[in-house]
């Protein structure tokens, strides 16, 4: 489907050899950044990213506002010239293309749609631009797909903010780009709204099989629909993978702490034997799988995910072979249907990391603990992640911090 | 509403709490008309009430000793027409250049501002409008020093064998800039500026400016982009623009006492004549003024329906 356009005015292509990096050097329009960084004025924005995207995947850059995600975006649709850096789609290398040249199209924050014309002629905007001259059958079929045929004639302001969202990803889509952007597409709808939608766009991309790019800082959004997430912090690419990848095996407190949360314990590592790491953390013996640490010696970050994690009264019954913390009062017992989360102070202060541990338990008939209760900690050592002692505990927590919104601003 | 009906000779229920009283709010409504009030006593007073006499005025005869009747002379228009239709003619294509003028530099300049000022919009939109507080005749007699023989624009323009052309064609007198057309067109287009730029930029300042993002993505340059999304958007601003400029200017006869000659009389000058200086001329000059009031009208209202903004009136 992707085909018609993309070739029109190629020729420019210089990007032949040199593709240090790359997965799939060969993929026929794999969209390609080199070392891009961008500055503004003093401020580093991008710094020095270099990635692949696949044709055809659904592509998530994740990280809280001013980590330059958007930026990155924006010099892909070519609004932003990149400091340093070449972009390539495919072969061809689109660094200085102007935007309105590129195979690329972007749905845009707030969507953006003229207001001054229909829905109809939204849609049909980029085609006639490129000298299309039938662009009725093109456009009834978008909206088809959109599921907005019924309102071609109306003005964007007479729609709500979800049909809105959908005629602006139409009117991107329409074009049948070689990579689709969207810039927090998703930002200005309410939540029901959002679970929706998110869920129309994957069927969107599966349907007509484009690159979609996906930036956004709602990390429970990326992981619904990207098959491949970066996650970005300070202008650089902090990890990139799939969802379960990120979340189980992150690499640094920043994505542990940015995607869901994370009990995280600072240690010693006393010993290593084979495929067990073993730690000491205030007094309390902790293994983990070596396969699952960044660091085998010295300082140690001996992170759990709050679902892996199980409470208990008697220390007989907790099986053989688990993590187990003692010494754990319940400070706050939330029971909110499927699971109660936990929240249980430990006996030592803040600078081991996890005053309060976070524990969410299933609600399947165990009984509920009291705040105030004295509880073990316990979990499978295989569930546990290692990272480097060396971090900030608390990187990434507090992603709603908007104190350095350049992305938003430029 | 009906409750006043139905509760007539019933013993009226305790009110429930917070159920709005009936009277007071009528009260209420009244205060609209209350805040209309003095206005509209303002333009019955001063709009309705001369637009009426001047009209009356217009189909009157006699003279300022014997005073003046309602004899429903229409000869005074044809006569008006007649003796001064070079003028009304010159008010029109001075006001029609002035706002041609003032539109394509106020177009550029307002879209400017509104999209590269910044944090100096501000400023350079009270920059616009600055000069207006020193006074209209003021700043058009300084025009006479900046047009003068021995000026600097002169000059030029004569070193740039520019006023041969300008004279051959009749916008300027010989080597003078004064004293001519083109000095009145241009004091007009000095004067009338800031209201061509003013609503532009109110109109221009509204739009998104990722729509010209939006514009770039979708295949548009940036000429195609501005005329094919910030044009369209910019129209209110430009039919509200060209007409606060248009109106005035056609009814303006400052530029033209101050900075033109004899061959360059417009209308209002003409009214003015009538009224001051020939004592039967006050239905005349009533006369003229009820054409010009007409002709201004008739072409406001077909140029808005033109423009395709009549959601404008």
């Amino acid at each position: 489907m992707a085909m018609n356009m993309a070739t029109a005015d190629a020729g420019t292509g210089t990007g032949t050899g040199a593709n240090a990096g790359a997965d799939n050097p060969a993929g026929g329009s794999d969209l390609r950044l080199e070392r891009i960084t961008k500055r503004f004025g003093a401020f580093t924005a991008v710094d020095d990213v270099s990635l692949t995207i696949p044709q055809g995947s659904f592509f998530a850059l994740l990280g809280a506002s001013g980590c330059g995600k958007t930026t990155t975006l924006r010099m892909v649709s070519g609004l932003e010239d990149p400091t340093h850096g070449r972009i390539f789609l495919g072969e061809r290398e689109v660094t200085d293309l102007k935007p309105y040249k590129r195979p690329v199209n972007t749905v845009f924050q707030n969507y953006a749609l003229f207001p001054h014309m229909d829905i109809f002629e939204n849609v049909a905007f980029g085609l006639r631009r490129r000298g299309i001259k039938d662009v009725k059958p093109q456009v009834e079929q978008m909206l088809d797909l959109v599921e907005l045929g019924h309102l071609a004639r109306r003005k964007p302001a007479q729609l709500s903010g979800g049909q809105q969202q959908r005629v602006a990803v139409a009117r991107a889509l329409i074009n049948q780009p070689q990579v689709l952007l969207l810039d927090e597409p998703l930002g200005a709808l309410d939540l029901k709204l959002r679970r929706q939608m998110q869920i129309e766009l994957k069927r969107i991309q599966t349907e007509v099989g484009l690159t979609f790019v996906h930036v956004t800082h709602d990390q429970e959004e990326a992981m619904t629909m990207a098959d491949t997430i970066a996650v970005m912090n300070a202008g650089r690419i902090e990890q990139l993978g799939s969802p379960a990848d990120l979340y189980e095996n992150p690499v640094s407190t920043f994505v542990a702490n940015f995607l869901g949360q994370s009990n995280l314990i600072i240690g010693e590592v006393t010993a290593k034997d084979g495929d067990t790491i073993t730690l000491d953390a205030q007094g309390q013996r902790l293994t983990l799988p070596a396969a699952r640490s960044r660091i085998d010696s010295g300082r140690i970050i001996a992170g759990v995910r709050p679902e892996k994690v199980s409470l208990a009264t008697d220390a007989a019954r907790i099986p053989n072979g688990h993590n187990v913390l003692t010494g754990g009062v319940v400070s706050d017992a939330s029971f909110i249907g499927v699971s109660t989360q936990y929240l249980v102070k430990m006996p030592w202060g803040s600078q081991v990391g996890c005053e309060e541990m976070s524990v969410f338990e299933q609600n399947a008939g165990q009984e509920i603990h009291r705040p105030g209760t004295q509880v073990l900690l316990h979990w499978d050592p295989t569930q546990t992640f290692g990272l480097d002692g060396a971090q900030d505990l608390d990187a990434g927590s507090d992603p709603d911090d908007e104190a350095s919104d350049v992305g938003a601003a430029a | 509403m009906s409750a006043q009906t139905v509760n007539v000779g019933v013993p009226p229920a305790p009110k429930p709490i917070g159920e709005p009283d009936l009277p007071e709010r009528r009260k209420r409504n009244r205060l609209p008309y209350l805040l209309l009030a003095p206005t509209l006593l303002w333009l019955i007073i001063f709009f309705v009430v001369p637009i009426f006499t001047s009209v009356s005025a217009s189909v009157q005869e006699g003279s300022l000793d014997q005073g003046y009747a309602l004899t429903w002379r229409w000869a005074n228009f044809s006569d008006g027409w007649s003796q001064y239709n070079g003028q009304f003619g010159r008010s029109l294509l001075f006001a029609f250049l002035c706002t041609v003028f003032c539109l394509l530099m106020g177009y550029p300049l307002a879209y400017f501002i509104a999209f590269k000022g910044g944090r100096w919009k501000t400023l350079l939109m009270a920059l616009v409008i600055v000069p207006s507080f020193t006074s209209f005749l003021i700043r058009t007699i300084a025009w006479k020093t900046i047009l003068s023989d021995n000026g600097v624009v002169v000059h030029v323009l004569n070193d740039l064998h520019v006023l041969n052309f300008t004279s051959a064609i009749g916008f300027t007198v010989g080597n003078h800039v004064l004293a001519s057309p083109a000095a009145v067109v241009c004091g007009m287009v000095y004067n009338f500026l800031p209201f061509t730029v003013l609503p532009l930029y109110t109109s221009l300042e509204k739009i998104d400016p990722r729509l010209h993002e939006a514009g770039a993505d979708l295949y548009c340059s940036p000429l195609t982009t501005w005329r094919r999304v910030t044009l369209p958007l910019s129209m209110p601003g430009v039919v509200g623009g060209t007409l606060l400029t248009f109106i005035p200017a056609v009814g303006d006869y400052v530029n033209a006492q101050l900075l033109g000659n004899p061959n360059t009389l417009v209308i209002g000058q003409s009214i003015e004549h009538e009224f001051l200086q020939d004592s039967t001329g006050y239905p005349l000059a009533s006369a003229l003024s009820v054409i010009l009031m007409a002709a201004t009208l008739a072409i406001v209202l077909l140029y808005v329906k033109k423009a395709g903004t009549e959601d404008l009136l």
